[in-house]
């Protein structure tokens, strides 16, 4: 795409995009304010006039229509029902789908896009919507003013508790429209805070022949009589600061309010904002936080009303809070090689550490406090390089309320999405990988999980289903999970489908566990009918293995008619992993702590020995077989002797098995390093590591080491995509 | 190869592995390094003596004697290890000695002869007649490329 600009829109637009499903949710919720659907407008709004400059038509037309009913929805004259959500939701859905077809250049069908035209159009009523090229109005909308009654200014005089009020001399640059800005949406927020009366000043304008219609020529003057702070009346005008030239001054003949008295003085306080507030917005606080100051000794009512609004400098900071946060787009590539140099510095970090800690003779405490602070540096800045990658899973679980309305729809039964935990943040490639499997098991959850509507009121269940999806962070760990409050894994069909699959022996006899591993088997597709949603033979296994990819694990477990739950632990990051530093061989290897169960040293009478050199651990009425971790990855070993030290570790495809190490040195966070970069894959290897002496250790991948066991091997491509997870680090 | 070609000057560094002479191009070399201790591969070829932290890259270290069957290089800490560039790939060269910088126009290099290693003519580009001999100028592609095909 050779457009910086159109890229820079529809990375705009996902960010509108998200905020748009953002608002929809919560006006799903019983209580919303009239700013959330505010906001909501405003993202279809920008929408519009991005795709409007970008000559995207069936979008802007569809988003029209969007922002008709939203704007109807807004101002209160369209009530919000269940119906017209839902057809607010689903053509939020099709804006997103609209945009990503703009994207791509594609088109959409225009059937559907009608489709959802007509559903719009069906909310307003009597045919409310004006044609398409009444969009071109919202550009002019600064003339076809739409403003609060505008008041004789004598009536309102006679008033007798005529509140206080502001002028306000308001003259927009042309950057104000050019950022699309609305003085008609300005004015009627100034409208809300009180009676206002407009002036326009058209003596600006020009002859039509030297009209440039990019210019702005008007002018305005609004008496505003409010109650309100001044700080209240600047609110409205804080987007466009800087955008206009804005003088704010109380009105020079105000009414006196009624019961308040010393209203010269509380008048007097916001007196000397007005020159030092008009043409800079910052100097607006500071001016006004010396109002109470000089207030203090006249305290009444009034006053004191006046100062509460007035030294509340942290509303300010509030309202800046509420707007979007400033943000710097980088490219991907200059944040991973910062995060290469912090690791380095680490590394470098830990080996002087250690070399100084080596020289015991010479004790320097100086030195020693400086290396510690030099160390906390570090770790500072690394947590902080990594944080640039960490992203919120929200993105992600917004799509995924998507797929549940449409699985839902397709499949004829009523599932919601309750999701947890969304601010929690993992490494944005992990977040972005985790799209197609978790897309994959909600679908699973709304088609296999949740039981039809008869079979659901049949159990006494409310008719609609709830996938909750919740995210959490977990002693360095992210958790995921998936649960459905469907009827539970039936496992009498599990079993009975494996055996006909020829997956598991006809006569095997299999624990519940077992039984419930079977989902993660290629080949395995439980639904009786192949629907369109889930059983296109993408199994659970495609889900496991890209889970796997990213150095986390996926379990299962499941209350027969209370539900089922996934549960999915995944790494904080790629670049960096918690690991068990252990000897093998003399080799140091580090074994990657998710994979770990436990660590034992058994007795001799567990260890039984079968076949020529094969060994099984009994533990706990199990056996399990016992991986000479130094035989496998081909380093010279003794015979297993005595009482090895055993790491229990689970082993994806092959259940648990223990590994044998000589000892276990430390455990700690590492680095991880492609092997392959300069190398190529190693067997029985995932990557590697640097340790604070310099020295490489390879990181073990027990899955592999497990696999070349025996006869038995891995599927491939288990191993190998791990190994490429890491590769891309 | 055009006349101008054939004259213009290359430059190589030449250094001696299992008592020969073996020369690579100056371009693809980064670094020379000091011996210092590598980890281990499993399964690795007799050839690939491990790998070794450079900077924090891991990068593998042949040993050149063992790659043309000259038998291990002996443990020795006046070994030096020659980091070369590949097509992307980082790898370090174990060798006994460098010995010098040669430079010598295009047409002073000549093929190799037809030789019955079959090993030695693929990885060998062609020889240098120096006052020592000859030095043998190594293609570090090919040298990566059958070692790494050993290890599959």
């Amino acid at each position: 795409m050779g457009n910086p600009i159109l890229d820079t829109f529809f990375e705009e637009t996902e960010e509108l995009l998200e905020s748009l499903a953002e608002g929809l949710e919560s006006m799903q919720g019983a209580e919303f304010d009239k700013e959330t659907v505010n906001s909501v407008f405003r993202a279809v709004h920008s929408i519009k006039g991005g795709a409007g400059a970008f000559k995207l038509n069936e979008l802007v037309s569809f988003a029209h229509s969007f922002e008709t009913v939203l704007d109807e929805v807004r101002s209160e004259t369209l009530e919000l029902t269940p119906q017209i959500m839902h057809t607010l939701i689903r053509s939020a859905d099709h804006l997103t789908d609209l945009v990503d077809a703009a994207r791509s250049g594609r088109s959409m069908p225009e059937d559907v896009s009608a489709g959802f035209l007509s559903a719009l159009q069906a909310c307003l009523g009597e045919g409310k919507i004006e044609a398409v090229d009444a969009w071109d109005n919202f550009e002019f909308a600064a003339v076809t003013l739409d403003i609060a009654p505008i008041e004789e200014p004598g009536a309102e005089a006679e008033g007798e508790a005529a509140p206080a009020g502001f002028s306000i001399a308001f003259k927009p640059h042309a950057a104000l429209y050019a950022n699309g800005h609305e003085p008609a949406l300005l004015f009627a927020a100034l409208a809300d805070l009180g009676q206002m009366t407009t002036t326009v000043d058209l003596s600006a304008v020009p002859e039509w022949d030297d009209l440039n219609p990019t210019e702005p020529y008007l002018s305005w003057t609004i008496a505003l009589r409010t109650d309100e702070s001044e700080i209240a009346v600047q609110e409205v005008f804080e987007f466009v600061h800087g955008l206009c030239d804005l003088v704010i001054s109380p009105l020079t003949d105000p009414t006196p309010p009624a019961k308040a008295e010393p209203v010269p003085e509380a008048k007097a306080a916001p007196a000397p904002a007005p020159q030092a507030a008009a043409p800079t917005a910052p100097a607006g606080p500071s001016a006004t936080a010396e109002a109470p100051k000089a207030e203090a000794p006249t305290m009444s009512d009034r006053a004191a009303a006046a100062v509460a609004a007035l030294k509340k400098p942290e509303k300010g900071d509030d309202a800046e809070a509420k707007a979007p946060k400033a943000t710097l787009r980088v490219d991907l590539d200059r944040v991973d090689r910062l995060i290469n140099a912090v690791g380095e510095l680490i590394i470098n970090q830990a080996m002087i550490a250690q070399r100084l800690q080596d020289m015991t003779s010479t004790r320097d405490d100086d030195l020693v406090m400086h290396i510690e602070d030099y160390r906390l540096l570090a770790r500072d800045i690394q947590e902080g390089v990594m944080a640039i990658r960490a992203q919120p899973v929200k993105s992600l679980f917004q799509r995924m309320s998507r797929i549940v309305r449409e699985a839902a729809d397709a499949t004829g039964k009523m599932a919601e999405l309750v999701t947890s935990g969304e601010g929690t943040e993992v490494d944005k490639t992990v977040v972005e990988r985790l799209a197609d499997p978790l897309t994959h098991m909600i679908r699973n959850a709304v088609d296999h999980g949740l039981e039809n509507r008869e079979a659901r009121a049949a159990s006494g269940k409310p008719a609609m289903g709830t996938i909750k999806l919740s995210a959490s962070h977990r002693s360095g760990s992210v958790i995921i999970t998936v649960r459905d409050d469907g009827a539970g894994l039936n496992r009498p069909k599990i079993l009975e489908i494996a055996k006909r699959k020829n997956l598991v022996a006809q006569d095997a006899e299999l624990s519940d566990s077992e039984i419930d591993q079977l989902l993660f088997m290629p080949g395995f597709s439980t639904a009786a009918t192949v629907s369109n949603l889930s059983g296109r033979g993408v199994g659970l296994d495609v889900v496991r293995n890209a889970v796997t990819a990213l150095g986390g694990r996926i379990s299962i477990s499941t209350t027969p008619g209370q539900g089922t739950e996934f549960t999915i632990m995944l790494p904080l990051t790629l670049a960096v992993m918690d690991g068990m530093v252990v000897t093998v061989g003399g080799q140091t290897l580090v074994v990657p702590i998710t994979s770990i169960i436990e660590t034992i040293r058994p007795q001799p009478s567990d260890l039984h020995r079968i076949g020529t050199d094969e060994t099984l651990l009994s533990i706990r009425g199990r056996m399990i077989p016992v991986v000479d971790v130094s035989r496998a990855l081909g380093f010279p070993s003794p015979e297993i002797t005595g009482s090895p030290l055993l790491l229990l570790v689970e082993s994806e495809g092959l259940g648990e098995c223990a590994l044998v190490v000589d000892g276990v040195q430390d455990q700690r966070q590492v680095v991880i390093k492609s092997l392959e970069s300069n190398f190529g894959s190693v067997p029985g290897v995932s990557a590697a590591t640097v340790l604070g002496d310099g020295r490489i250790a390879l990181i073990l991948d027990p899955d592999a080491v497990a696999g070349g066991r025996s006869g038995y091997h891995m599927p491939n491509i288990l191993s190998n995509a791990g190994r490429t997870a890491y590769a891309n680090v | 190869m055009s006349e101008e070609n054939a004259k213009s000057e290359v430059e190589f560094v030449t250094f001696s592995a299992g008592d020969q002479s073996f020369s690579i191009e100056i371009t693809q070399v980064r670094e020379i390094r000091r011996w210092s201790p590598v980890t281990a591969l499993p399964h690795a070829p007799q050839e690939v003596l491990g790998v070794m932290n450079l900077r924090g890259s891991v990068i593998p270290i042949y040993d050149l004697a063992a790659r043309f069957g000259l038998g291990q290089t002996p443990e020795n800490p006046r070994n030096v290890i020659v980091v070369a560039m590949h097509g992307g790939q980082t790898v370090g060269l174990l060798v006994e000695a460098v010995s010098e910088i040669l430079s010598v126009s295009r047409d002073q290099i000549q093929e190799t002869p037809d030789i019955r290693s079959e090993m030695a003519r693929q990885s060998i580009t062609g020889v240098i007649p120096i006052e020592a001999g000859m030095t043998r100028v190594i293609d570090l592609g090919a040298v990566l490329h059958q070692a790494g095909r050993t290890l599959q």
